[in-house]
């Protein structure tokens, strides 16, 4: 690898806890993040000579430190400074740094740090974006790409989150128990929206969002490596992995959608298969199921199939029963449908989803799984209306293109019944 | 002699490597590997996954402790280890509950799943 490769690398790995800590030394975002990026900047003039740091993210702390409080000294002249206390500890040698990150105070740090960017008061376009920009360190350029807009729209968008952020004032001091399992949840959920932010691109937007699976999956190692006794996180990291399995089977060449049961399944990623399936097997040993848990446990027991008809639709159905309990929603309801469809035939899953037409009037899904399952009972004129709310409703073009294909093979069907040539 | 090497490196940037850097790494590593191999010398190769997929058994004065997490104790060395075949994890925990009680005292045992195994087989 050459010097810079490594170097991004390791630079890029010890950003969360880097900035997550010169943010408790200074209290100020912005400060934070200058200090890191002056530490990243001694570190390419410094480390191809004189070889990586034992610990990568101690000496950018350590550095960035030194250089904030530089910057500070230098801006005295113009406006007072904050109070000592408020930077504390400025005798720390690198010694002392790194063996105090290997404690509870560095994982606080990286947490408080993925903690302001789920701020309640935050869509969550600007939860995401925030997030990439200041844990994983993408470019304002890359994230304005992956959300279509320009490069400025992106930058103010971002300014804007961060005053907030800044007026929501986040406790610095430890967090006891219940906060942490607080703000441990919140962040998992705001993990789960980047991964789904780069999962649910299609078509033409697949090459710059797929970054944001790997961002996600990245970060909830990160959190799970500091957090290692968390059922909920081990589901989330497992499902996110597994779902992220499937990302080279899910499009074909056009970018059409492929639907899993006709996905080429010699595409699906071993790796991240063997790794979300160890993880959810760690994880119920904990006996303390949540819903990653079971949405994971559901994406395993698709990755344990070899071919479609191999799928354990009967306990996929009884796993949804428990994701209905846990988290009551038409969605889960509609998800559990189709299993019941596959396990007990389209009528049951029929009945199943009659009464949540007034909930999901407007879900894309619950038409196209409607029409699905009208076409499979023969009633062909009931499905085309199904599938024609469907495409009304559709999210992307490769969501009502997968729609049409099927309206154009009951019209197909159609033509061979009657004999009728067009 | 067999020497066993064992590979260390930070997950942190491991993790942050883009699929083209991992399979430039890997390409690299496993030309020297087919060197090695050719000579007559190879044996298994392994790789494990992370160590958020590790559980550890540590040594108690009773019942061993399960906990999630790699082996982060820096007062013992590593002197050995095996590779299991099992259904679960729970199974292995099983295993290495019994190798813990033929040999108790201090140290533990880390349980890592593995992503690649090749058996190697020129060295016996």
């Amino acid at each position: 690898m050459t010097d810079i490769a490594w170097i991004d690398a390791a630079l890029v790995g010890a950003r969360p806890q880097a900035v997550g800590a010169l943010l408790r030394y200074f209290r100020d975002l912005d400060a934070a993040e200058e200090a890191y990026q002056n530490a990243c900047l001694r570190a390419l003039k410094n480390w191809p000579q004189n070889g990586a740091p034992r610990d990568p993210a101690a000496w950018l702390i350590m550095v960035g430190r030194n250089s904030g409080i530089d910057a500070a000294r230098r801006q005295k002249k113009q406006q007072p400074l904050p109070d000592e206390e408020l930077i504390s500890d400025t005798e720390d040698a690198e010694a002392t740094l790194a063996e105090r990150l290997d404690g509870e105070q560095y994982r606080d740090d990286v947490l408080r740090l993925l903690f302001i960017c789920c701020h309640p008061g935050l869509p969550a376009a600007q939860q995401i974006a925030v997030a990439l920009r200041i844990v994983s360190g993408l470019s304002v350029k890359q994230i304005a790409r992956a959300f279509l807009v320009s490069d400025s729209a992106m930058e103010q968008r971002i300014t804007r989150a961060k005053i907030r952020i800044a007026q929501a004032d986040v406790p610095f001091e430890a967090p006891d128990a219940i906060a942490r399992a607080e703000r441990l949840a919140a962040v998992a959920a705001m993990i789960y929206l980047v991964f789904n932010e780069g999962y649910s691109a299609g078509g033409d937007t697949i090459a710059e969002r797929a970054p944001l699976c790997h961002e996600a999956i990245r970060l909830a190692r990160l959190l799970l490596r500091m957090f290692p006794a968390e059922p909920e996180i081990m589901g989330l990291t497992a499902l996110m992995l597994l779902q992220a399995s499937r990302a080279r089977a899910r499009f074909d060449a056009a970018g059409n959608i492929i639907l899993l049961e006709d996905q080429d399944r010699s595409l699906w990623d071993r790796a991240m298969i063997a790794e979300g399936l160890a993880l959810i097997d760690k994880a119920m040993r904990h006996q303390r199921p949540g819903a990653y848990q079971i949405q994971a446990a559901i994406a395993a027991l698709h990755a344990r199939a070899s071919r479609p008809e191999d799928t354990d639709w009967a306990q996929i159905d009884l796993l949804y029963a428990g994701l209905e309990r846990l988290q009551p929603s038409p969605v889960v309801t509609l998800n559990r449908a189709v299993a019941v469809g596959k396990a007990q035939g389209p009528a049951a899953a029929l009945e199943m989803i009659e009464p949540l037409a007034g909930k999901l009037s407007g879900y894309f899904y619950f038409f196209g799984v409607k029409g699905g399952l009208l076409l499979q009972l023969d009633r062909h004129a009931e499905a085309r209306v199904a599938f024609n709310q469907a495409i009304a409703l559709a999210n992307s073009a490769a969501e009502a293109a997968h729609i049409r294909a099927q309206l154009d093979r009951i019209s197909a069907d159609a033509t061979t019944r009657d004999g009728t040539h067009a | 002699m067999l020497y066993a090497i064992l590979c260390y490196n930070s997950e942190d940037i491991v993790s942050s490597w883009s699929k083209d850097e991992e399979a430039a790494v890997m390409a690299r590593l496993i030309k020297v590997q087919e060197r090695i191999d050719r000579d007559g010398r190879l044996g298994p190769v392994a790789r494990l996954l992370p160590t958020t997929a590790a559980t550890t058994l540590r040594k108690t004065h009773g019942e061993p402790l399960v906990v999630d997490g790699p082996f982060a104790e820096t007062k013992e060395q590593l002197l050995g280890f095996y590779i299991i075949e099992c259904e679960t994890l729970e199974q292995a925990i099983e295993d290495a509950k019994e190798l813990l009680h033929a040999n108790a005292g201090v140290g533990g045992y880390e349980i890592r799943p593995l992503l690649v195994f090749q058996p190697g087989g020129k060295v016996a």
